[in-house]
């Protein structure tokens, strides 16, 4: 940069471009990270269905499954079955669908604001989406059957992305100082309004609405995971298409359209998706917040922010964090069980703390 | 599969044909452009050639950067009208202008912080899917060459200097090797080696080709390196024209409210605007 050694200073005007070849890229570690990941996910998933108060061994669990699926094995006696199948596989698969809504809502969200502290929880969306769930119950909303509260939160949800994105933008940039102010304006409406419904609500609705308030997937049921796999699975598979584009994105939104990227078509897609993914992870299981802020910056860290391993590794690594943090909850206090939420906001605000800080030292202040 | 299917059209992408040297690539008609308010730019008629270097000059605020923006098709035009390669960039969808100009803006920011050769190759991102997706390697190396940034291809972009980012972005822009250069500000960063190196650059691009808009600050180098200036004054063209017949002392003085000696170089005979001095 500014070394004047003599070998550094070359003399004679004409640079004509050598031809050599492209720098080979780095091998990236996505595969190996991917193969980890899903080679976790898939034993993590075994033991959180084996283990708790009735523990099934390793063995029987993969048998009653092969069973199941017609390929020999063999099935348990009465109550192992129904437990293994009525109690603990929802709860593991509502876990999966959660943690992976969390974890990719998480990345996408970051690449929407073009800010690496962007969470659904931290900037309120989650609390919004809990708005509407919380509102479906208090007010006894049926009119989408089992689906009334994902659609609540969903429509809440959605509102809520698109006021939070209206407000902390200026210039066609998100700060973070507006972006965090804004999150705790949100946060704080969205609480008021919570406290409002559960004034008005009767006694079996308030005890409903706080348990599940507190984040956890204790009440899984097949029913339940219905209820959320259209807004999850759908999320899920269209978030990779925009990959390409979110990486074009991170250089400002002007840029990114002079390569040819219709931003605020991008834009509504993802704000649609970030709704959809949230929406799903709350109506079931409450305000779960840090997942998609600690997966994706985890994952930043070991494979670089190419949105195209991003997004999809931020789903398998919040599948991951849910179905691990969820063993946890009911086994750490066993017979009792720790709500999900307080678990991973015991991890991740330490986290988003040491964040900020990192943040700011960067920017030197925070102007 | 590919040969069967019409030419010049990729995913209802119309691709760019070849230009004549000399013939318009971009080009403002009666431009009027308010930012809020204020009319930033009006009566702007300006024609970008392929094969030349234009200068855009002025005073802080005159609307070099405005205009730039308002070619690139990023500001609308209240009154009047810009083309690209002969149509009013409003008939243009986004993938369709990517393939034909490349804008630097002021200042190169990134959100996250990807390795500078990921930086540059974003730059072949409009050429995903056209027949020119081959040249994505040698563009990106020759770019990276001709912007001296190869030897940090590896390096995260936010841990560059000012300069060196400035030309990674750079390195960018003549990646996605689009006929039309919009250039703003490209030297600002870079110290006197650099500047020379963008800009004689800028004149390889026109000698192949191209059409290459530029703001600069530098008379001198405007002087040197540019086919034709554009001078800026309060959203108007005050004169354009080769630097060498509009580079007065009495229209430069007058634009810039400061006095100006304008003398040629002794050896190559450009013009040199020095500031009006006490001994």
């Amino acid at each position: 940069m500014t070394t004047s050694s003599p070998e550094h200073i070359r003399t004679g005007a004409a640079t004509a471009p050598d031809r050599t070849p492209a720098p080979k890229p780095r091998r990236s570690p996505a595969f190996a990270l991917t193969a980890g990941l899903l080679a976790a996910l898939l034993v993590c998933c075994l033991l959180s269905a084996g283990l708790g108060a009735y523990s099934i061994p390793l063995g029987d669990v993969l048998g009653s499954v092969q069973h199941r699926l017609g390929l020999g094995g063999a099935a348990l006696d009465r109550v192992g079955e129904s437990v293994l199948w009525n109690v603990r596989l929802p709860r593991v698969v509502l876990a999966l669908l959660v943690g992976a809504s969390l974890g990719c809502a998480g990345a996408l969200m970051q690449g929407v604001f073009g800010n690496p502290l962007a969470e659904p929880g931290v900037i309120g969306i989650s609390s919004g989406a809990a708005v509407g769930a919380v509102a479906s119950i208090a007010l006894g909303l049926s009119f989408f059957g089992n689906w009334t509260v994902t659609v609540c939160a969903f429509a809440a949800g959605l509102v809520t992305v698109l006021l939070v994105y209206a407000l902390s933008r200026s210039g066609g940039r998100t700060e973070v100082v507006t972006l965090i102010l804004t999150g705790i304006a949100v946060n704080a409406f969205a609480g008021a309004l919570i406290g409002l419904f559960i004034f008005f609500a009767d006694n079996a609705q308030v005890s409903q609405i706080t348990f599940w308030q507190l984040g956890s997937l204790a009440q899984a049921t097949w029913p339940k995971v219905l209820a959320v796999l259209p807004c999850a699975v759908l999320g899920l598979l269209v978030a990779p298409f925009h990959a390409r584009k979110l990486d074009l994105l991170a250089l400002g939104e002007r840029p990114a359209r002079h390569l040819g990227v219709d931003v605020e078509r991008l834009r509504i897609v993802l704000v649609l998706v970030v709704a959809l993914l949230t929406a799903a992870a709350v109506a079931v299981a409450g305000i779960i917040s840090f997942v998609g802020l600690l997966v994706p910056h985890l994952l930043r860290m070991a494979n670089g922010p190419g949105h195209r391993f991003l997004i999809p590794g931020s789903a398998l690594g919040g599948a991951l964090v849910l179905v691990v943090g969820d063993l946890a909850a009911r086994t750490v206090a066993d017979p009792a069980e720790l709500p999900l939420g307080v678990l991973t906001a015991l991890f991740g605000s330490p986290f988003f703390f040491w964040l900020l800080r990192r943040t700011r030292r960067k920017q030197g202040g925070w102007a | 599969m590919r040969a069967l299917k019409n030419p010049f059209r990729v995913r209802g992408r119309l691709l760019p044909a070849p230009v004549a040297p000399g013939s318009p690539v971009a080009e403002a008609r009666g431009l009027r452009v308010r930012l809020g308010q204020r009319p930033v730019l009006d009566s702007i008629d300006l024609t970008a050639r392929a094969g030349e270097v234009l200068a855009l000059v002025g005073p802080n605020g005159a609307g070099k950067s405005t205009l730039l923006a308002a070619l690139a098709a990023d500001l609308p035009a209240e009154h009047g009208e810009v083309r690209i390669d002969g149509r009013p960039v409003t008939d243009w969808s986004a993938a369709e202008l990517a393939l034909r100009r490349a804008v630097l803006p002021q200042s190169a920011a990134l959100s996250f912080p990807f390795p500078v050769a990921d930086v540059v190759r974003m730059g072949r991102a409009p050429w995903a899917g056209t027949e020119r997706a081959d040249e994505d390697d040698p563009a990106v190396a020759s770019a990276m060459a001709a912007t001296e940034v190869t030897e940090f291809a590896e390096r995260p972009f936010s841990a560059l200097s000012g300069g060196e980012r400035a030309r990674v972005a750079l390195a960018r822009v003549l990646a996605q090797r689009a006929g039309l250069l919009l250039l703003d500000e490209p030297t600002a960063a870079l110290d006197l080696r650099h500047q020379e190196l963008v800009l004689r650059i800028c004149r390889e691009r026109a000698a192949a080709g191209d059409a290459v808009v530029v703001v600069l600050h530098d008379l001198g180098l405007a002087a040197a390196y540019a086919d034709r200036a554009a001078v800026l004054h309060d959203g108007r063209i005050a004169v354009a024209g080769p630097p060498a017949g509009v580079f007065t002392g009495e229209l430069l003085g007058a634009v810039y409210r400061q006095p100006v000696e304008v003398f040629p170089h002794p050896r190559t005979g450009a013009p040199l605007v020095v500031p009006t001095r006490d001994a």
